[in-house]
């Protein structure tokens, strides 16, 4: 084979890509056109309606935001104190040691769980919990899907965090120690400073992951059309409408899917850019 | 006075520490609860006919309940049809991830593999749900129907980047004075990639392919708008066919079936956990 077949073989592989991605967008903008143009972009926005009786079909996903915007945060607020400690006992309290080794393998199989999995231990196990500390009379809701969301995005923050921990460098750490500070001091004055927007980026990973998580949400969240007027009460995500009507939807409903889609994708993706930024010049640093 | 604050900053050195190692701990419980709740509630329906036979009707699932039997049947249409989608999705997603890394590893310098690296990571971050609206106005709408090759094609959209990245990183890492001394000898550069630097990176390579398949295998949500479901076993590529996590989801759903939702839990949790372990045990052997 002649060295311009392969770099032409390689360059048609890599067109794949672009491909993909551009007809991701294009589909998603084409199918959603005809909702934004009967409701109008802002009012699709802003508006919390969502009733598809016919002659008088209402569709806006201000509430699905707002219950995606929810889950998201209380997960990233649950998700810090396991994540955390995690990082920090992975990348410099037990650094390099076997017990380290074995933490990191549970929290990497943790990663590897199913999302539907995830949502049958919520459903079978937590919900039950909820009911009977009578914290919400169904049990399901904001709050239990985002503790169980937040389970699941321990992993990606921990990982990540417990890199930047472990780049920190020694002679910086030592410098500290030579000073007299104790191990604790030398974390909150010399290691989170350093690797601070590190730790922070990993977080807006782990927010970019806990957007678009579907199945467990969907068990969870209790899917009432409404927006959550507190975080014990039941909502819909983003996705989760997606997951329980796609399939039943047809017409102005299936465009109204498809648009709320296309704000997902457009949320997520500008998360995860920020992050990938983020961690791109915290590992120049 | 000074001994005091010493004592203090002691204190706060053990507190921190122990409330460290107690935090990190508990994040290990969710793994074994989650573990223990699906070993213990499934490991007795798992047997011989769980495999081999399809998914009962809900009618024939009510009988047995009222009769007190064990409810008849198992996941087999849903093992198949699993099969079958991976199968069809890994031909093409792993072929064609590995020349996309290929590409990024050769030309990382330039504008065009840097846009490609961007869209890989957006790609890798689209919503699994996103993927499923996509491949079902892609492939379902103008094939006017569900099929197995709309689910395989959601699940190679959603493999292809992994594969790219490991594939990219991999060979990035190999030591250049590999290349160069395929060079040297006087292979082309197609052959020094076919001959030297991908078996040089094959286990990590395989390690990524790996893991794409541990991701993928659990997904259901893009599985709901193009496999569908289907209970029977079934192997024509272009009708609706079932999918393990598809047929937990049915469980889930279907009060009459609720009892087979641990086995089939359990058989998916045990594959994807043997899967990440082996992948991890053969990264760990590869770098030695």
């Amino acid at each position: 084979m002649s060295d311009k077949l392969y770099k032409i073989i390689l360059f048609v592989a890599a067109l794949v890509m672009p491909v993909v991605c551009g007809g991701v967008f294009y589909a998603l903008v084409t199918d959603a056109y005809e909702a934004f143009d009967y409701f109008g972009f802002l009012n699709f926005l802003t508006s919390s309606e969502w009733s598809y009786t016919e002659g008088n079909e209402q569709y806006g996903a201000l509430s699905f935001i707002t219950g995606t915007l929810m889950t998201t945060l209380l997960a990233l607020i649950f998700c810090i104190p396991l994540s955390l400690p995690v990082a920090l006992f992975v990348g410099e309290y037990f650094k390099g040691t076997k017990i380290a080794s074995v933490l990191s393998t549970i929290t990497d199989l943790l990663a590897g769980i199913p999302s539907i999995i995830y949502g049958l231990w919520g459903f079978y196990t937590l919900r039950p919990i909820m009911i009977s500390l009578n914290i919400s009379p169904q049990g399901s809701g904001v709050l239990t899907a985002s503790l169980v969301l937040a389970i699941m995005i321990v992993p990606y923050a921990a990982s990540l965090s417990a890199e930047f921990i472990k780049m920190v460098p020694t002679d910086l750490k030592e410098s500290a120690y030579s000073l007299g500070a104790t191990h604790a001091e030398v974390i909150r004055k010399v290691v989170f400073p350093v690797a601070g927007s590190g730790i922070f980026s990993s977080y807006i990973l782990a927010i970019g992951r806990a957007l678009g998580e579907t199945m467990t949400v969907t068990m969870l969240i209790g899917n009432t059309n409404n927006i959550p007027n507190s975080i014990t009460s039941t909502g819909n995500s983003m996705a989760s409408i997606i997951a329980n009507q796609f399939g039943e939807a047809d017409g102005l409903r299936l465009s109204s899917l498809i648009a709320i889609g296309l704000i997902l994708f457009l949320i997520t993706a500008l998360i995860n850019m920020i992050g990938k930024v983020m961690i791109k010049r915290a590992r120049i640093v | 006075m000074n001994n005091l604050k010493i004592k203090k900053r002691l204190v706060q050195d053990k507190f921190m520490c122990w409330g460290v190692c107690l935090l990190a701990t508990l994040t290990a419980i969710p793994l074994f609860a989650i573990l223990g709740k699906v070993l213990l509630s499934g490991y007795d329906q798992l047997s011989w006919s769980f495999f081999t036979e399809p998914t009962p009707t809900a009618y024939k699932a009510m009988k047995a309940i009222e009769a007190g039997e064990p409810i008849p049947g198992g996941i087999a249409n849903g093992i198949i049809g699993t099969m079958i989608m991976l199968g069809m999705a890994v031909v093409v997603a792993v072929p064609l991830g590995i020349l996309c890394g290929a590409f990024l590893a050769e030309n990382s310098k330039t504008r065009f593999a840097q846009f490609v690296s961007y869209l890989t990571d957006l790609l890798q971050g689209t919503p699994s749900v996103i993927i499923g609206i996509i491949t079902y106005v892609w492939v379902v709408v103008p094939m006017k129907g569900y099929s197995a090759i709309a689910g395989s094609v959601a699940l190679c959209i959603m493999m292809l980047p992994l594969i790219v990245r490991s594939t990219e990183e991999t060979l990035k890492i190999l030591p250049a004075s590999l290349k160069e001394a395929g060079l040297a000898l006087g292979g082309n550069k197609a052959r020094v990639m076919m001959k030297v630097q991908l078996p040089s990176a094959f286990g990590g390579i395989f390690t990524g392919v790996l893991l794409a398949i541990s991701r993928v295998i659990g997904e259901t949500a893009p599985l709901m708008f193009t496999a569908l479901g289907c209970s029977f076993v079934r192997f024509a590529v272009d009708k609706p066919i079932s999918a393990v996590p598809l047929l937990i989801w049915e469980f889930f759903n279907d009060p009459n079936l609720q009892e087979l939702i641990w086995g089939a839990s359990l058989f998916l949790l045990l594959f994807v956990l043997l899967l990440n372990l082996l992948s991890k045990y053969i990264a760990k052997k590869w770098n030695q």
